[in-house]
């Protein structure tokens, strides 16, 4: 048992078993299929969060655009649910069948251009993607080449998300307008509204979200992660050492779009529409605090933080609807005042010590009957996975 | 301006802010393996020539050549890869990173956003920083996180950082700033060994350490060259008496 203790250490995965633990066995022995879709429902804003914890929290770059991309993953998935739910017998009694039917109600007779490839699934993953990363990377090329950073950048990707919003509100008969895309159905002839597929989606959403931490993971380990930190820390001394900082911005601003991207269509799949409403300005800024109260800086925290405002959300904007909004305002501003690095930052600073300073005085007579010895042929190796470590030390 | 052996040619550069000349129609050459030491009063326009020499401000005229090429208007990161390495007045470094990750992340590989990404530690990076580290004196402190260093300390491991980039020109705003007697004392002997391999320009305010490092000094006042030559020559010119040592 040690070694996978010393093995789980080493890699720093303590938090995220935790976490798999918690979305992957106790919520789904807990919770009927109403609030487990639900919880899915935040767990794709949790993808977001993890995007800003390797943005905002990891390279210090504030982005209060996310809805952006979350919103565009989110769109591409649902351009492919509502072709598949507009079949030509479906939608016999529009004047132009075998087309959307906000397009129908709208006047259009054809389906447009742009939305042809989206008859494609494969296609649709790929733009799920690509769609946010490709935005993202023109935004931030144009930005960050010019020298434009901190609340400067953060108030253009604020605009983003308004331009996008209006622009989807305003083209109603091609994008479904306010009301957004709705009435999604199947996927390839699968009923996403049945319980069996709501239970085989939230699976697929929550290691969708533990792969997605876990490569996060790698890629802060690696020199580029450095460099980030680096980075936010000392912009000069890593520009003077002779690095383009620009790229590296631009890398980490489309990597948390294309985090959010991914989100935007888990969401799309278990909520069963997509709406202009997850795109604006507000909804952007609630993605941060998810991010803010849980931790910016820890993956996993960002997660566990995002569970919670939404959970909060849910319980008091029923009991108190219009409060709401100001008791989120309150929560952002208690958190970045009182601990800045969120609920992870607090487990770090005070309870994880306070553990430490327990166990310590706690083993202190027990010290003396010393560790198990390992033998050394079964000292796992980087690429050793979890299961063949148990077998090997069947004790 | 022709071909020249020099490392650093700077021709009638000129920086002006809001029409005050930083510097103005200033000379300088700077010969292979050289330490030259810039010496002046405040304000006299030397943190703004390195400024202008690393590319972090941009040229109003004039024309600075690193080795036969034209600089002025190179891109800062493009500067530093042809060879011209730059410590900052206050220690610069990564706080929170380990000695060894300071010095890992500035050697010269894996500098685009995929080769970082792809970057190994391999044992011939390993080799450098362990060599690195021995030459600034702070082997002992590689896994030590650089925030708890000295403030002695954090400069070495700024120059540290530099000579993992094995740079031809290294530029040391102050480096003993703040540094106490016995620090100051290994500092010049470092900076005596590591210019054997490279040229060196070193602003520097205290007259004891430049006497000890400097081949030659200039004088600079009022973005001009003043005064330049040896260290003798320059302590008995009447100018440079009047301006700046005091009678």
């Amino acid at each position: 048992m040690n070694t996978i203790k010393t093995w789980i250490h080493q890699h720093q995965l303590g938090g995220l078993l935790a976490l798999a633990l918690l979305i992957l066995v106790i919520l789904p022995a807990g919770l009927d299929i109403f609030r487990l879709n639900l919880f899915g429902k935040y767990l794709t804003y949790g993808f977001v969060s993890i995007g800003l914890v390797m943005l905002w929290g990891h390279s210090g770059i504030l982005s209060l655009g996310q809805g952006v991309f979350f919103g565009l993953g989110g769109y591409c998935m649902a351009m492919f649910l509502k072709l598949e739910a507009s079949d030509p017998i479906s939608t016999r009694i529009q004047s132009t069948p075998g087309i959307p039917d906000f397009m129908d109600w709208n006047q259009l007779t054809a389906l447009p251009l742009w939305w042809q490839p989206f008859h494609s699934l494969t296609f649709t993953l790929l733009a799920v993607v690509l769609v946010p990363t490709l935005l993202a990377f023109c935004i931030s090329f144009a930005m960050f080449k010019r020298r434009v950073s901190g609340v400067y950048f953060a108030i253009i990707t604020q605009a983003v998300a308004l331009i996008l919003s209006v622009l989807i509100i305003g083209q109603q008969g091609v994008t479904g307008g306010v009301n957004g895309i709705t009435d999604l159905k199947t996927l390839l002839g699968w009923d996403i509204r049945s319980n069996s597929a709501r239970y085989i989606l939230y699976f697929a959403n929550a290691g969708l979200l533990l792969a997605c931490i876990w490569g996060c993971m790698w890629i802060q380990k690696t020199k580029l992660g450095t460099l980030l930190l680096a980075m936010r820390d000392k912009e000069d001394r890593v520009q003077f050492s002779g690095y383009d900082v620009a790229n590296f911005k631009v890398f980490a601003f489309c990597l948390a779009a294309a985090l959010s991207g991914i989100g935007g269509a888990m969401f799309t799949l278990q909520v069963g529409f997509m709406s202009p409403s997850f795109v604006g300005i507000i909804p952007s800024i609630e993605m941060v605090i998810f991010a803010a109260v849980g931790g910016r800086l820890s993956l996993v925290g960002a997660v566990v933080g995002t569970l919670l405002v939404n959970l909060g959300r849910s319980y008091f904007s029923e009991s108190f609807p219009d409060l709401w909004l100001f008791l989120m305002a309150a929560l952002f501003i208690g958190v970045v005042m009182a601990f800045p690095n969120g609920l992870a930052g607090l487990l770090d600073s005070h309870i994880k010590p306070w553990l430490a300073r327990r166990a310590a005085s706690r083993q202190t007579p027990v010290a003396a009957t010393g560790d198990p010895v390992v033998p050394a042929s079964i000292t796992p190796t980087q690429d050793l996975p979890l299961p063949t470590t148990i077998q090997a030390q069947p004790e | 301006m022709s071909n020249t052996d020099f490392v650093l040619a700077i021709e009638d550069l000129t920086v002006s802010f809001d029409g005050f000349k930083a510097i103005d129609t200033l000379n300088l050459y700077i010969d292979r393996e050289e330490l030259r030491v810039i010496i002046g009063p405040n304000g006299a326009g030397k943190t703004t020539l390195l400024d202008l020499i690393c590319g972090k401000t941009r040229a109003s005229g004039g024309s600075i050549k690193f080795k036969n090429t034209e600089i002025t208007r190179m891109a800062e990161h493009k500067i530093v890869r042809a060879g011209v390495g730059r410590k900052f007045q206050t220690p610069s470094i990564y706080e929170n990173l380990s000695v060894f990750k300071n010095l890992e992340v500035s050697f010269p590989q894996g500098r685009s956003v995929f080769g970082a990404l792809r970057f190994k530690t391999s044992t011939e990076v390993i080799a450098r920083i362990h060599a690195v580290a021995e030459e600034i004196g702070l082997e002992a402190l590689l896994h030590t996180e650089a925030g708890l260093l000295s403030h002695g300390q954090k400069q070495w491991l700024e120059i540290g950082m530099l000579l993992m980039q094995e740079p031809e020109l290294l530029m040391l705003d102050e480096p003993i700033a703040g540094m106490s007697a016995r620090e100051r004392e290994l500092t010049a002997e470092l900076l005596q060994r590591i210019c054997r391999k490279r040229s060196m320009i070193v602003i520097e305010h205290d007259m004891e350490f430049v006497r000890r490092i400097a081949h030659k000094v200039t004088v600079m006042h009022q973005g001009k060259i003043l005064a330049e030559g040896s260290m003798d020559k320059v302590q008995n010119d009447a100018k440079v008496i009047d301006v700046y040592l005091g009678h």
